[in-house]
């Protein structure tokens, strides 16, 4: 934590005296996309090649220059005191201050990631927390939290929810796990979670259930990397089969995203594989299919000409062009075109026999 | 199959209808008849427009009348309702100019097609001699009363008054009352007429043209009494009379067929050539044997016997020969200036500029084109810009769309100078536009006199004027915005810098004098970097 309140100082600082002198400051950030990262297998993530942008202080910026100084000085604040703000209520307390105040959320919210850049920290570092809940956990493992109150050692047994879930909490940092699971699967809809806990599937493949809902937020990221790496358990991810599931949801499971780069380091999972649905899956298992929108085909070729990630693996880019072969996209709960518990009985032990052919 | 036979019947009695049957019918149709049937030519379709074009007309020969006279007009216009009526108004024009002549005033005022300026080709407001007898015709033959008629010549001889009639029948005048009257002024004509009408405010009426009248008639002073007794002095803006345009002769390009084979027969020359020399302008003894020759035609030649037999070839010979754009000093341009005055002597504005072109040619008529424009003050920001066109200095108040200069306005691409503007519609924006044309014969599309006919080189004309006022306008659209810019940035410093202060005190905990000192050092950063 000192850390970055030595930087907020040391940054503070550096502006003060350039001011001193009758100098324009000005304060510098990694640019912010796809276009500004690489990807080094051995090191797993997508990380910062080092281009920067740099905002001299002008008649132009000077309002989001002003503002940002006082969100840096409200995170100074929130470090100082240990409490913590949501965006929104950052966005609440930037109400104070006249005429530098945000209108809107989105405000606030793109200087607070400009902030969390230019430092190369998280945001919870900052102090500032999102409002997005992590994501639902089933099967066989135990969490080891504190009472909130008491601090005491609090064990949370995820086989015992029942038709529910345990819920990631948004910072994870202090859970400890124990597991004797063989692997995680990782699901991104709700819908098929449901219905491998209903079935308590976990029980019978040995396995630790974790459901997305989507692109899967920090914290989300966070537990299964700190999960897998702690118990070191290979990580399955069962996803939608068409280009938003593999470009946007696994990698950015996988090596993190282009948008905030400076923190995929932690918000990684690098040991994640790609169970399904994979393009073959379509043709092997004749899933009803949805033709493939404009914005899925636009998605597909950026990825195939952009994302370090798809351009580091000839299987991934084989499997696109596949699928915009196709010009087809199957979800994953299209398996119940052959019964309900197809997916249960056939279609997950069928793969999971295959585990070392899944896609990197 | 009783219709059948019905109608076999019918088509076999009109085959018995002989020419003496048909002479039987055919007469000499009466002007009033005329004039009933074909009263929406001459802009007395309906009451409304009746009022304005009378007024219209009665202020055309005034000022026409005052400036040939080289005296600066003095108007005074006033409409009274009719006691006891809906529909009856009373209209009275009265002017300063030279007066007219008592033997002159029963045909003028009396007879349709009378006048002194359908013959001859000079610019003016009124063309073809019909104006004032049909307004004066409208207001009989819907109200029975004659027109009533005062004018003094001079301050040392009587002013006469007269009472006329047209008598339908014959298009002659009838005269009821002649009589010597006393008359306040030192000279001047008033008439009075009294027609069936209705009278209405705003832009297209008779408000909206004595206001544009005025506009494009700087040197004119106008008091205007409306049915509701309000008096509206529109002053003098200019004490310079037009410059008094030139008559010329027809040119040879401007002539129809028709027009040529008339002048062939009334023309006092002995022969062709003399005939294209001295009725014609620009037709040098070497051009009228050129176009003799293309014609096939002797120069020697009895102009009335071509007119009969060969006007169709010489009329294809004038075509075909090169001859000199006609002289155009013939043409008294309101002038850039004067345009100016008389835009800020009615609207409230920030910028007022003008352009008068060079004079050019259409068709072998002279014609020169002006424009004037006032941006912003009290114009409204809304909705599309305001055009005012005119015509030898006379407003155009209907038909806009079927005009040349409305066109031309939308061709122009406003967006390069700063106006927003859709597709095939006028700009928008706080702007009022005003288009003049003057010509010694201006081609309306119709004899009401309401909207100018599409030429190539009229509306080039236009297009350019329009421009030279656009890139104007561009520039002082462009400095105000850099100006509001300045003004932004000055008040963006006043706000945004003290934050800088109080973050940079709350993050390195620095004192009250540190904190005002970075104030003041950005504040002088930024200052200086604006410069």
């Amino acid at each position: 934590m000192t850390k970055t309140l030595k930087k907020i100082e040391e940054s503070a600082s550096t502006i003060h005296s350039k001011i001193t002198k009758k100098q324009k400051p000005s304060m510098s950030f990694p640019i912010r996309s796809l276009s500004n990262v690489k990807y080094i297998p051995k090191r797993g993530f997508l990380e910062l090649i080092g281009q920067k942008k740099s905002r001299t202080l002008t008649v132009n910026t000077v309002k989001t220059f002003a503002q940002t100084l006082r969100v840096m000085s409200l995170s100074k604040e929130l470090i100082e005191k240990d409490d913590i703000a949501t965006k929104r209520e950052a966005y609440y307390v930037s109400k104070n201050w006249d005429e530098a105040r945000f209108e809107e959320q989105p405000e606030s919210d793109t200087v607070i990631d400009d902030v969390e850049a230019m430092f190369e920290v998280n945001r919870e570092q900052l102090g500032f927390i999102p409002e997005e809940k992590g994501g639902d956990v089933a099967g066989k493992l135990v969490v080891i939290d504190k009472d909130q109150e008491t601090g005491k050692q609090l064990k949370i047994d995820c086989t015992k929810f029942g038709s529910g879930a345990y819920s990631i909490p948004i910072s994870t940092e202090h859970l400890k796990f124990e597991t004797n699971a063989k692997f995680v699967l990782v699901i991104e809809t709700a819908g098929m979670f449901q219905r491998l806990v209903k079935h308590n599937y976990w029980k019978k493949a040995n396995c630790i259930l974790i459901s997305m809902g989507g692109v899967p937020t920090r914290a989300c990221r966070r537990f299964i990397r700190r999960l897998s790496e702690g118990k070191k358990i290979p990580v399955y991810v069962f996803v939608d089969g068409d280009p938003y599931g593999i470009s946007n949801i696994y990698r950015t499971l996988k090596v993190g995203s282009g948008n905030a780069a400076h923190i995929n380091q932690y918000f990684c999972v690098p040991n994640a594989r790609y169970l399904g649905i994979t393009p073959q899956d379509i043709i092997d298992y004749k899933l009803p299919t949805h033709p493939l929108k404009d914005v899925d085909i636009k998605r597909a070729k950026d990825a195939l000409k952009n994302d370090p990630f798809i351009k580091r693996y000839k299987e991934w880019q084989k499997a696109i062009n596949q699928l915009l072969k196709m010009g087809v996209r199957a979800e994953q709960q299209a398996l119940a075109k052959h019964g309900l518990n197809y997916v249960i009985e056939k279609y997950l032990p069928q793969k999971l026999k295959k585990a070392n052919s899944f896609l990197p | 199959m009783a219709t059948k036979k019905k109608r076999k019947k019918l088509t076999e009695t009109e085959h018995k209808v002989t020419a003496h049957d048909l002479a039987k019918k055919q007469r000499e149709i009466s002007v009033s008849e005329f004039f009933t049937k074909n009263r929406h030519l001459l802009g007395f379709d309906n009451p409304r427009k009746a009022l304005l074009t009378t007024i219209k007309e009665g202020i055309d020969n005034s000022l026409d009348a005052c400036e040939e006279a080289k005296i600066l007009p003095d108007i005074k216009v006033r409409i009274n309702q009719v006691k006891n009526t809906e529909d009856r108004f009373r209209v009275t024009i009265e002017d300063n100019g030279p007066g007219i002549l008592k033997s002159q005033i029963p045909k003028i005022f009396g007879k349709l097609l009378y006048g002194s300026k359908f013959h001859r080709l000079k610019m003016s407001r009124g063309q073809q001699g019909i104006g004032i007898s049909a307004a004066g015709m409208y207001g009989q033959l819907t109200t029975g009363k004659p027109i009533l008629i005062t004018s003094k010549v001079s301050p040392k001889k009587p002013a006469h008054h007269y009472s006329l009639v047209v008598d339908t029948q014959k298009n002659e005048p009838r005269i009821i009352k002649d009589e010597i009257v006393d008359y306040d002024s030192k000279r001047g004509t008033k008439v009075v007429i009294e027609l069936e009408a209705r009278y209405q405010k705003g832009r297209q009426s008779v408000d909206g043209y004595i206001e544009q009248t005025s506009i494009a008639n700087p040197h004119t002073d106008i008091t205007y009494i409306n049915p509701e007794d309000k008096e509206t002095r529109y002053p003098r803006a200019s004490k310079e009379l037009p410059a008094d345009p030139k008559e010329i002769k027809p040119h040879p390009y401007g002539i129809e067929l028709g027009i040529l084979i008339k002048m062939l027969h009334d023309t006092n020359a002995k022969n062709l050539r003399s005939c294209l020399t001295n009725d014609f302008s620009r037709v040098s003894t070497k051009v009228a044997n050129e176009i003799c020759e293309k014609a096939g035609l002797h120069g020697k030649a009895r102009p009335s016997r071509i007119a009969v037999q060969e006007a169709d070839a010489l009329f294809k010979a004038i075509k075909l020969t090169k001859i000199m754009n006609p002289p155009t000093d013939c043409i008294s341009p309101i002038g850039e200036e004067s345009i100016i005055k008389g835009l800020k002597k009615q609207i409230n504005a920030d910028f007022f500029t003008s352009n008068t072109r060079p004079p050019s040619v259409y068709r072998g008529n002279p014609f020169q084109i002006e424009v004037g424009l006032a941006y912003g003050g009290d114009l409204p920001e809304e909705g599309l810009i305001r055009l005012l066109r005119f015509a030898n200095r006379v407003p155009l108040l209907y038909q806009q769309s079927a005009c040349v200069i409305a066109e031309s306005v939308m061709g122009t691409s406003w967006r390069n100078y700063g106006l927003q503007q859709s597709a095939g519609a006028l700009p928008s924006g706080p702007v009022l536009l005003m288009v003049h044309l003057a010509s010694v014969w201006v081609p309306f599309t119709s004899e009401s006199k309401e909207a100018i006919a599409h030429y190539p080189e009229i509306e080039k004309e236009v297009k350019l004027a329009l421009q030279e006022c656009g890139r104007h306008l561009s520039t002082f659209i462009k400095r105000k915005r850099k100006a509001a810019d300045e003004f932004k940035k000055k008040s963006y410093i006043k706000k945004y810098i003290p934050h800088i202060g109080v973050a940079l005190k709350e993050i390195l905990s620095l004192n009250d004098r540190q904190e005002k000192k970075i104030v003041n050092n950005l504040t002088d950063i930024l200052e200086r970097s604006r410069s």
